[in-house]
C-alpha cells in the first residue's frame, strides 16, 4: 500500500538539547499508529515538525511519496495533515459551526457568510462521528469530549487524511473514551491515517495497529502492536542508560521536616498526605496531570486549598502565600522555567538573587551589589553554569543552564525543604547529572528533598521513598529497600492499580 | 539595565542611543532654524515647561515598568491642586498644611488605583484608571464649581515660578527626584522587585515577592508625583485650574516609551525617560519658535511617538538577532 506519510531520519536541535536525533516513522492510509515515549522523548517535537510549526534541520518528510518542506502550519493543513492538540484550540464564545469553519468560512454568491450551508455541513460531519450536537450551540456549553469531537469534525471539513491526536483521552471520562475509540476506528475505516499519542497502554492495545517508540529524541522501535506486550512497551520506553548514570548517594535520615495531611483542592486533588525527613529524597511519581504539581502549588501557597494541614519540623504552619512558604524554609524549583522560574529579560545575577534579595543581599532596603556579584560568581562556579557575563539576560542561556540559575536562586535563600518539579525536563544528560548532584549535596547537608518527576529512571534512581499519584489521589508509597521498588510497580500504580 | 556593552554590534548601541541622538540633532537644527533657540532665556523656559511632565512621567515610568499604566495622572494632578485651592478658600493659609493636603490627595488617589488592581483584582489598570480619571476630573470640577482658584501663598508658587541664579527651581526639583528614583530603581530591593514584577509576575510571586504591596506602592507613588507636578503647575500658571490635566497623561506616557520603556513591562530607565521628556518639550518649543500652529504640533508629536515605538520594535529585533548570531 502507498505510504501516506513517511518521515526519514529527521533531526531537530534546540539550544542545549537535541530534541530529535534521526527519527523515522511511516503511516499508511487507514492505519492507527501509536506514538509512545516518556515525557521529553521528542513526541511533541516530532508532531510539530509534521504540522509545520518546527522545521527540522535534517531529514525528509514525504507525503504520498513526494518530499515536502513545511514553512508554516497552513501548508501542512493544505496537504491534509491536522492535529488535535491536548489543549484544544477552540473559541468558547463561538458556535460549533463557527469553530468548525474558522478560517475557511463558506460564502454565498453575494459574499455573505453562508450559515445555512455551514450549519447543515457541520451537522453532517458531527453525525458521521456519531454526535448529535446542535451546530448552533456555543462551544463553551459542550463537555471536553464533545469539544474534541468538534475538533475532529473540523479536521474532516478540511479533508484531513492524517489526523494526529496528542493524548486525546487525557481528560476524558471512561464513556467518552469509548466513544473516542469508536471514532478513531471509524476514521481508520475511511482510510484516514492516525497518529495516536497516549500514556495509557491499554488504549494502545485497544486501538493501534502499529507503535513507534521514541526515547531521548531517538527512534527506538517501530513494530506491529500484535508483537508487543505491556512489558516490552515499557522496556523500550524506559532508558537504561540514564539509570546507570544516576549518582545516587544515600545519607542518614533525620527528623521529619515536612508533613502534609489531607490536603484537598476540590476537583484537582483530594486528601493528599505525605511526609519527608531531613537527608531524604521523596519522589512523587505519576503521569502528567496526576495532580502532583498542583499539590505542591497548594503546599507552597500559590493556589488556595480547600482543606488539609501542613507541618514544618513538627510545628503546624499556615502557608497562605509563597512568602509564608519561603519564611518556613521551603524552596520550589518550578516545572515551567520560563513561566514561573525566571525573569528572562533580566540579568543572570539579578535572577540568582531574586528570592533572597531582601533577606540576604540588602541592608536598609539598599541592595549590596558586591555581595550579589560575589554570591552569583560562587553560584556560577559551584553549579558550573556556562555564561559569558553575569549581566547577560538569563533568557540567552540554554535550558540546562537556565535550570541551574533557578536552582541557584533557591539555594541562595538557604531553605531546608527543597521541592523540585520535573527538574531535568528538556535538559541534556550532562546537566541532568549535575542536578542530581545538587540533590545529593542537599541531602548530605541533612536537608529534605521532594522531587516530582515523570521520568521513571530518575524517580527510581534518586528517591529514597516514592509516592505515586493518579487523578489527584495518592495510590501508594514505596520504599527504596522494599522488594517491589521497581518500574513495574510504579507504572501499575500510575495507571490505576494498587500497590 | 542600560549597560552599553561596546562589544556588541554597533547597530544595537546606535538603537539604544537613538533618542539621545535625535535630541542632539533636533537641538542643532533648532539652533540654526531659529535665532532665539539657543538663548539662555529660551533654554530655561524649556526646562520650566518640561518640569510638570517630567514629574508625572517619573511616576508613570515605574508604573509602566510593572507592565501597568496610569491614565488618571491628569485627574490626580488637577484634583490634588484644586483640593488644596478649596482648603485655601476655606481659610487654611499655612503653606505646609496646604502642601500636605495636596500631596495627601495625590497619594490617596494613587493608592485607590492600586487597590482597584490588587484588592478588587480588576483585570488591567488601563480600564480602571480610565474610570478613576473620569471620577477625579468630575470631583475636581464639582468642588470648584468649574472655576480656577487663585491667590496661593508665594512660597507655594515659588517652586514653579522661582529661579536660582537664573535656573528654574522646578527643574532643580526634577533633577533631585530623578536622581532619587534612579537610585531607588537600581540600588534598592524595592526597585529590583518593580523590574521583576514587570518582567515576570508569576516568577515574582513564586519567589515570594509581595507583589500586591509593591504594586500599591507603585500606584501610590505615581499619585504622589502627580501632586508634586501640580504644585509646580500652580507656580507656572498662577492658579489651580480644574481642567489642568487633560494632555498630561499622554505626554507622560509618550516620554516614558520614547525613553525606551515597554508596555510589556520589565524595562525602562530614568535617564531614558528624561530624554523622552526633553525631546517632547524641545519639539513643542521649537515649533512655537518657528510659529507653527498647534495643529502642526499635534501632528509632529504624534509622528515622533510612532517613530519612537517603531524604533523600539526594530531595536528588539536587532538585539534578538545579535543574540542568535552570538550563539552561531
Amino acid at each position: 500500500m502507498e505510504k501516506l506519510i513517511e518521515i526519514r531520519k529527521i533531526r531537530k536541535q534546540f539550544p542545549g538539547v537535541l530534541a530529535l536525533d534521526g527519527v523515522s516513522m511511516e503511516v499508511l492510509p487507514g492505519q492507527v499508529h501509536g506514538l509512545l515515549g516518556e515525557n521529553g522523548a521528542g513526541k511533541s517535537t516530532l508532531i510539530k515538525c509534521l504540522t509545520g510549526i518546527h522545521q527540522p534541520e535534517e531529514g525528509q518528510i514525504l507525503v504520498d511519496g513526494k518530499e515536502v518542506r513545511f514553512e508554516n502550519p497552513k501548508q501542512a493543513i493544505n496537504l491534509g495533515i491536522s492535529c488535535i492538540y491536548q489543549e484544544l484550540n477552540t473559541i468558547p464564545e463561538l458556535s460549533v459551526t463557527d469553530n468548525i469553519f474558522l478560517g475557511q468560512y463558506l460564502r454565498t454568491g453575494a459574499g455573505f457568510l453562508d450559515y445555512n450551508t455551514m450549519h447543515t455541513k457541520a451537522k453532517e460531519y458531527l453525525s458521521q462521528l456519531g454526535q448529535e450536537i446542535d451546530p448552533k450551540t456555543p462551544m463553551r456549553d459542550l463537555g471536553i469530549g464533545q469539544q474534541q469531537m468538534v475538533e475532529i469534525a473540523k479536521s474532516l471539513s478540511r479533508n484531513a487524511r492524517l489526523i494526529i491526536m496528542d493524548e486525546p483521552s487525557a481528560s476524558l471520562s471512561r464513556r467518552e473514551i469509548d466513544e473516542l475509540m469508536k471514532v478513531v476506528r471509524y476514521l481508520a475505516d475511511k482510510k484516514v491515517g492516525i497518529i495516536f499519542i497516549s500514556h495509557k497502554l491499554e488504549e494502545v492495545f485497544e486501538v493501534c495497529d502499529m507503535v513507534t517508540i521514541l526515547r531521548d529524541g531517538q527512534h527506538i522501535i517501530s513494530e506491529d502492536v500484535k508483537n508487543m506486550t505491556n512489558e516490552s512497551l515499557i522496556a523500550n520506553m524506559v532508558g537504561r542508560e540514564l539509570k546507570e548514570l544516576i549518582p545516587k548517594e544515600v545519607h542518614p535520615v533525620g527528623e521529619e521536616f515536612l508533613r502534609v495531611e489531607g490536603l484537598t483542592r476540590y476537583g484537582v486533588y483530594r486528601d493528599i498526605s505525605f511526609s519527608v525527613r531531613g537527608g531524604e529524597v521523596l519522589g512523587m511519581a505519576g503521569l502528567v496531570g496526576a495532580g502532583r504539581s498542583e499539590t505542591i502549588r497548594g503546599v507552597f501557597g500559590i493556589d488556595d486549598i480547600d482543606g488539609g494541614k501542613v507541618w514544618v519540623k513538627g510545628k503546624e504552619v499556615s502557608i497562605k502565600n509563597p512568602m509564608d512558604a519561603i519564611a518556613n524554609g521551603l524552596a520550589f524549583v518550578t516545572e515551567d522555567r520560563k513561566g514561573q522560574g525566571l525573569v528572562l529579560n533580566d540579568s543572570i545575577a539579578n535572577n540568582l538573587s531574586l528570592v533572597s534579595l531582601e533577606r540576604n543581599f540588602s541592608k536598609g532596603g539598599f541592595i549590596q551589589k558586591k555581595k550579589v556579584r560575589q554570591r552569583s560568581k560562587e553560584n556560577v562556579d559551584a553549579l558550573r553554569i556556562k555564561i559569558a557575563s553575569l549581566n547577560d539576560p538569563v533568557g540567552q542561556l540554554s535550558g540546562g543552564n537556565q535550570q541551574k540559575v533557578v536552582i541557584g536562586k533557591w539555594l541562595n535563600s538557604d531553605p531546608d525543604i527543597f521541592i523540585f518539579d520535573e527538574p531535568t525536563r528538556g535538559i541534556d544528560i550532562g546537566a541532568k547529572v549535575e542536578v542530581y548532584n545538587v540533590m545529593n549535596a542537599l541531602t548530605k547537608q541533612g536537608k529534605a528533598v521532594v522531587m516530582i518527576s515523570s521520568e521513571l529512571p530518575e524517580i527510581l534512581g534518586m528517591s529514597d521513598r516514592v509516592i505515586v499519584m493518579r487523578e489527584g489521589k495518592v495510590m501508594g508509597e514505596l520504599d527504596r529497600d522494599s522488594s517491589n521498588f521497581n518500574e513495574e510497580t510504579i507504572m501499575k500504580a500510575a495507571w490505576g492499580g494498587k500497590i | 539595565m542600560a549597560n552599553i556593552n561596546l562589544g556588541k554590534s554597533w547597530k544595537e548601541v546606535a538603537f539604544k542611543l537613538a533618542p539621545l541622538l535625535s535630541l542632539v540633532i533636533l537641538s542643532v537644527y533648532l539652533t540654526f532654524a531659529s535665532s532665539n533657540f539657543l538663548k539662555i532665556d529660551n533654554m530655561m523656559n524649556i526646562l520650566r515647561q518640561a518640569s510638570t511632565i517630567a514629574l508625572v512621567a517619573l511616576g508613570m515610568l515605574i508604573v509602566i515598568i510593572t507592565a501597568g499604566i496610569d491614565l488618571s495622572v491628569g485627574s490626580i494632578l488637577a484634583l490634588s491642586i484644586v483640593t488644596m485651592g478649596v482648603a485655601l478658600k476655606a481659610g487654611v493659609t499655612n503653606p505646609l498644611i496646604l502642601v500636605l493636603v495636596c500631596v495627601a490627595v495625590g497619594i490617596a488617589f494613587g493608592v485607590v488605583n492600586g487597590l482597584l488592581l490588587t484588592k478588587l483584582n480588576l483585570p488591567h489598570p488601563f480600564i480602571s484608571t480610565i474610570g478613576t480619571r473620569n471620577i477625579g476630573q468630575g470631583l475636581a470640577l464639582l468642588i470648584t464649581g468649574a472655576a480656577p482658584i487663585i491667590g496661593f501663598p508665594k512660597i507655594i508658587e515659588a517652586p514653579g515660578a522661582g529661579n536660582v541664579g537664573g535656573f528654574p527651581v522646578s527643574f532643580l526639583l526634577v533633577l533631585v527626584a530623578y536622581v532619587l528614583v534612579h537610585i531607588m530603581l537600581n540600588n534598592t530591593v524595592l526597585g529590583r522587585q518593580i523590574y521583576s514584577i514587570g518582567g515576570n509576575k508569576e516568577a515574582a510571586i513564586v519567589a515570594g515577592i509581595n507583589v500586591k504591596r509593591v504594586l500599591l506602592f507603585v500606584y501610590g507613588f505615581s499619585g504622589f508625583m502627580c501632586s508634586l507636578a501640580g504644585i509646580i503647575y500652580i507656580g507656572r500658571v498662577g492658579a489651580a485650574i480644574p481642567l489642568a490635566g487633560p494632555t498630561t497623561d499622554m505626554d507622560a506616557i509618550a516620554a516614558v516609551i520614547i525613553g525606551g520603556a515597554s508596555f510589556s513591562g520589565g524595562k525602562g530607565t530614568v535617564s531614558g525617560t528624561m530624554i523622552g521628556v526633553l525631546l517632547i518639550a524641545l519639539i513643542r518649543n521649537g515649533l512655537n519658535l518657528m510659529s507653527a500652529a498647534s495643529d502642526l504640533q499635534y501632528i509632529v508629536i504624534g509622528l515622533v511617538i510612532i517613530i519612537a515605538v517603531f524604533a523600539d520594535v526594530v531595536r528588539t529585533k536587532v538585539e534578538e538577532k545579535a543574540r542568535r548570531l552570538a550563539k552561531a
